[in-house]
């Protein structure tokens, strides 16, 4: 009853135990955050905009990604994972996502920025769907914490079209 | 007690997963900062649709060894509802099509088995880690602990004396 081992046993769970409530307290602490967002992303310019030679329509863009997500960090934020994906319907998808550009938010002093970028990833539709196509840029974000479940969320922003021909 | 208590954990887990192995180990850098070398995950996989951003975890045909990455790209056809997906690791340069088989260009809802959905807590579970989650699993992850298990994958001789060992405690306690 009083062996170092059994007291180790003992001590070892109760610490497990007690680290368990600290870690879901703490997660639970992210609920009382009301983050108010914002974002705007402006196409500058189409750089290209061609059918590849396998058949798909691929097209190069100039971002301008303006965004505030401070309210997004709490104490228990981790990271922040981004991205601005252009989402649109073709004939043979219900569905496309693309992701164009990411970044890794480390604190709440680099969440607010305005950046210029061409596509990081390249914007390639499965077919030749897109002359004159209309799509949204969705900016998402992904909150990773220290602790405890992860949560995401998006702003989508409609209203883009596509050039009617290749250039 | 100890022992036991994460014994039954892990059974209940079994039970409420539907999995044989319900517990993955990160193996590589390529999900920094936000997944580390030696992070536990817990593996789920829920009937909803598969979109860009969330972090799966996939086996490629021929590998043994499961990937945990970010969906960066999603078709999703119109007559069948399958989707085709691309990955990559946050922390990579570039996509996973390299890591996919010979001429295979995208992942299929087949080819994942889990979504990762947030962090925990470390725990004796480590002990009881496998290297190869079954399909359909709950994926939470826990910081830190999987270190045990990638030692234990190293040199599995660790792996024989830590059981050994535990078996021994559980043999020679007074419980």
């Amino acid at each position: 009853m009083h062996s170092f081992g059994y007291r180790a046993n003992a001590l070892l769970t109760f610490a497990v135990t007690i680290l368990a409530l600290m870690c879901t307290i703490g997660s639970l602490s992210d609920n009382l955050n009301t983050p108010s967002p914002s974002a705007q992303i402006e196409i500058l310019n189409i750089n290209w905009f061609q059918k590849q030679p396998h058949g798909n329509d691929e097209v190069s863009l100039t971002l301008n990604i303006t965004a505030d997500l401070q309210s997004l960090f709490t104490w228990n934020t981790k990271q922040l994972f981004i991205f601005v994906a252009a989402e649109y319907e073709t004939p043979k998808n219900a569905l496309n996502q693309v992701s164009l550009w990411d970044a890794i938010i480390p604190a709440k002093e680099f969440a607010k920025f305005s950046i210029h970028t061409s596509n990081k990833y390249r914007f390639i539709d499965q077919g030749h769907s897109l002359r004159g196509k209309e799509f949204n840029l969705t900016l998402h974000w992904h909150v990773m914490p220290k602790t405890g479940k992860m949560f995401a969320n998006k702003i989508v922003m409609s209203g883009y079209r596509l050039p009617e021909d290749y250039r | 007690m100890i022992v036991t208590s994460a014994l039954i954990i892990w059974k209940a887990l079994m039970c409420i997963t539907g999995s044989e192995s319900p517990v993955v180990v990160v193996l590589s850098g390529s999900m920094e900062p936000g997944f580390k070398r030696g992070d536990i995950l817990f593996l789920h996989m829920s009937k909803d649709p598969i979109r860009a951003g969330e972090i799966v975890v996939f086996n490629v045909d021929g590998r043994e060894i499961p990937i945990v990455h970010r969906v960066i790209k999603v078709h999703e056809r119109q007559d069948t509802g399958e989707v085709e997906v691309l990955t990559k690791g946050d922390n990579n340069y570039g996509d996973d099509r390299l890591l996919y088989a010979q001429g295979q260009l995208w992942l299929k809802r087949q080819h994942i088995m889990g979504r990762a959905v947030g962090s925990g807590f470390g725990a004796p579970l480590a002990i009881f880690g496998e290297d190869l989650p079954g399909p359909n699993l709950a994926l939470r992850f826990l910081p830190y602990v999987g270190w045990v298990t990638i030692i234990m994958t190293e040199k599995p001789i660790i792996k024989y004396i830590l059981i050994g060992a535990l078996g021994l405690l559980v043999i020679t306690s007074k419980d």
